[in-house]
């Protein structure tokens, strides 16, 4: 053992600072402990009051309500267990969904700050300025009560090339059946895939034996569009369109998004966008312009720059703000319940919850379920953080 | 024209030629006149007091500023608002930084093929091989694996010299390459310098190192307030100054 100077020891046990803050720490753990328990024991004396039983075996009882959207098939006849299955579906979609979008409104808007063009400048401010100030809650009802709410009704739906149709009840588009010989499609989808690995990997190899760079985000490009289309073209387009038609005062077929999954989605993405956005702006401008100047000293282009210095840079600042903008994304997604967005917590926690009562079982299983996804995203981010981290001394 | 056809119509052999050169930053005029000829393989050391535009004078030669009026030629080709002749005079002038600007995200070794490999597209190996000679030459090979950020001032520094020098350049400019340094570090960036102006190279150092500019410069220049005031070899200029702009510079630099 090394010899540290020891503090002398106090003349009173309580005084020592660390007997102290160690036994502060147990007291807390023991109010923590009892807090919990008089909670829990309290709950399960109400519920079984009420002849409520605990336990999860009222997850296989037969819900018998209808949810609004559901990505597997249900109906009012399946159990509260498959309730639980539906919301989680419909949340981890809004969140992938919003995930996606707002990072690249805020990617776009974050680099629009750095725009030569005044305009485009004051409009990515206003936009940040805007959206990040007012309260979530506030712009939901907004895209659901005063954008979506205002749309015409079916019959006067707006169009696009009348195989997409948007109006108060939804937007419609056509969905795809896949036919013999669809398999070919995907097997070109996967194969553009590991293409454009493949690709990379030759191209860094040849530019490290030969120096010669080789266009690799335009072959790619090429590669992923090009190959489906023409596995597309060869087998005679082997999908049957589903074209949304207008049946009575609706319309049936295609892929149908509800208005309470378009309000959700657009507010998330704006309102997380806008903080993506600071974020990116704040990765770039942590990025010292004397990098741009000493590459540009040895003669990188601009766009060389941009790739080779700026960005790797600013990506270390950028990634721990998105981890932290992904999970309040997440966790954002529960105010689905204001517009009745069939989520997790509208579905779970609101009609399950009501129906059965079983509190303690159900609030535990939700926030196990937020907890997991977001502990998923921190382990992704971070592995991503990792990558662009710097060593320093 | 192209580049290279301009390269040939420059019958002199001055490397660098400023006639009449004029800069405003708004309305403040920064670069008044300046007219200054470069000889090849001449050593150059500006001095003048802060904010006298020596840093901006020297940035105008690789592009890093814009000026409003006058001509400027490097190698023979012409500063003009065209991304080609820009790079073509960019390929031939190094520069070093007061605060090094190594790149903290990649290694000393990365640092320093950067440029070959991107710029000059030249293969990894030989990239690396180029690269290994300058740290040997700067006297730091071992660290060419580590990350600016573990290496002392004297030691990045040399490392940019290095960087710069992989690319190989017909001209070197150093922007007080020494004033961010601790004193016992000073000495090390300074032998480095040294040695290359006496290989040959072409030099302009913007540096308040008066022993360095009396071993190494044929010549130095004192700017004050955007001008070039006076310009003579290291001898006249600190024992017999013509103009009391200059005495005071050296009265002031010599106090402390
Ligand atoms: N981007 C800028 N915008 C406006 N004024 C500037 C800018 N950069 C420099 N200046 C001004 O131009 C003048 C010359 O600056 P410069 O950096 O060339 O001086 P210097 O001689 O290198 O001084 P120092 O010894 O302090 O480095 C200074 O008065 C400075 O304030
Ligand atoms: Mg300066």
């Amino acid at each position: 053992m090394s010899e540290k100077p020891q503090v002398k020891s106090s003349p009173s046990f309580f005084n020592n600072p660390r007997n102290r803050s160690i036994i502060y720490q147990l007291l807390l753990l023991f109010g923590l402990g009892y807090f919990f328990y008089s909670i829990i024991s309290n709950t399960l004396a109400n519920m079984e009051a009420r002849g409520i039983q605990s336990g999860y075996d009222f997850l296989f009882n037969t819900a018998g309500f209808d949810i609004l959207m559901s990505l597997i098939p249900y109906d009012a006849t399946n159990t509260y267990g498959r309730t639980f299955i539906v919301g989680l579906l419909n949340t981890v979609l809004v969140s992938i969904i919003g995930i996606i979008l707002s990072t690249m409104v805020g990617f776009i808007m974050g680099v629009a700050h750095f725009s030569h063009n005044l305009l485009i400048r004051k409009l990515a401010t206003a936009y940040v300025e805007t959206f990040r100030n007012i309260p979530l809650l506030l712009q939901i009802f907004f895209w659901y009560f005063a954008v979506l709410a205002a749309l015409p009704s079916a019959r006067q739906s707006m169009s696009l090339g009348e195989v997409i149709f948007l109006n108060v009840r939804g937007l419609y588009f056509p969905g795809l059946t896949p036919e013999g010989g669809a398999s070919v499609v995907y097997a070109a989808i996967a194969a553009a895939i590991i293409g454009i690995f493949v690709l990379k990997r030759w191209a860094k190899k040849r530019q490290d034996d030969t120096g010669q760079q080789f266009p690799v985000l335009w072959v790619s490009l090429g590669m992923l569009f090009g190959l489906p289309l023409l596995a597309l073209i060869v087998m005679g387009f082997p999908f049957a369109w589903d074209i949304p038609y207008l049946k009575g005062f609706n319309f049936r077929g295609g892929i149908t998004v509800i208005p309470e999954l378009m309000a959700l989605a657009l507010a998330l993405t704006v309102y997380t966008g806008a903080f993506i956005a600071e974020a990116v702006r704040a990765g770039i401008q942590a990025v010292p312009h004397g990098q741009t100047e000493a590459a540009r000293s040895i003669g990188l282009k601009e766009g060389k720059i941009m790739k080779l210095i700026i960005v790797p840079q600013a990506m270390r600042v950028i990634v721990p703000l998105l981890n932290s903008e992904y999970q309040s994304l997440v966790k954002n997604s529960t105010l689905a319940t204001a517009i009745g967005y069939p989520d997790l917590f509208t579905v779970f926690v609101g009609t399950t919850l009501n129906q059965t009562g079983q509190a303690i079982e159900i609030v535990f299983m939700t926030m196990a379920v937020y907890f997991v996804v977001n502990m998923t995203i921190s382990f992704l981010m971070n592995r991503l953080n990792s990558s662009v981290a710097l060593t320093e001394r | 024209m192209s580049v290279e056809q301009e390269k040939t119509n420059e019958n002199n052999d001055d490397i660098i030629v400023i006639k009449d050169l004029n800069k405003w930053y708004g309305e403040f005029h920064v670069l008044k006149d300046i007219n200054l000829r470069v000889k090849k393989g001449e050593k150059i050391v500006i001095c003048g007091p802060s904010g006298s535009g020596k840093s901006t004078m020297t940035r105008c030669i690789n592009r890093l500023e814009e000026f409003q009026r006058g001509s400027l030629t490097v190698n023979g080709v012409e500063m003009i608002e065209d991304v080609k002749n820009i790079e073509a005079i960019r390929r031939e002038v190094g520069m070093v930084f007061q605060h090094f600007n190594l790149f903290p995200h990649l290694t000393i070794l990365e640092n320093l093929t950067l440029g070959p490999i991107w710029v000059q597209k030249k293969p990894k190996k030989e990239a690396e091989a180029t690269a290994m000679k300058y740290l040997e030459r700067v006297k730091i090979p071992d660290q060419a694996n580590k990350f600016p950020g573990q290496l002392s001032g004297g030691q990045q520094q040399r490392v940019a010299i290095a960087r710069s020098l992989c690319m190989n350049p017909e001209i070197m400019l150093f922007d007080e390459p020494t004033s961010a340094l601790d004193p016992e570090m000073i000495k090390e960036v300074l032998d480095v310098m040294i040695e290359l102006a006496n290989e040959g190279m072409t030099m302009l150092c913007v540096t308040h190192e008066m022993g360095f500019a009396k071993k190494v410069a044929d010549r130095v220049i004192f700017m004050d307030a955007g001008e070039i005031v006076e310009q003579n070899t290291p001898e006249e200029i600190f024992n017999n100054p013509q103009t009391d702009r200059l005495q005071l510079f050296l009265s002031q630099i010599l106090d402390h």
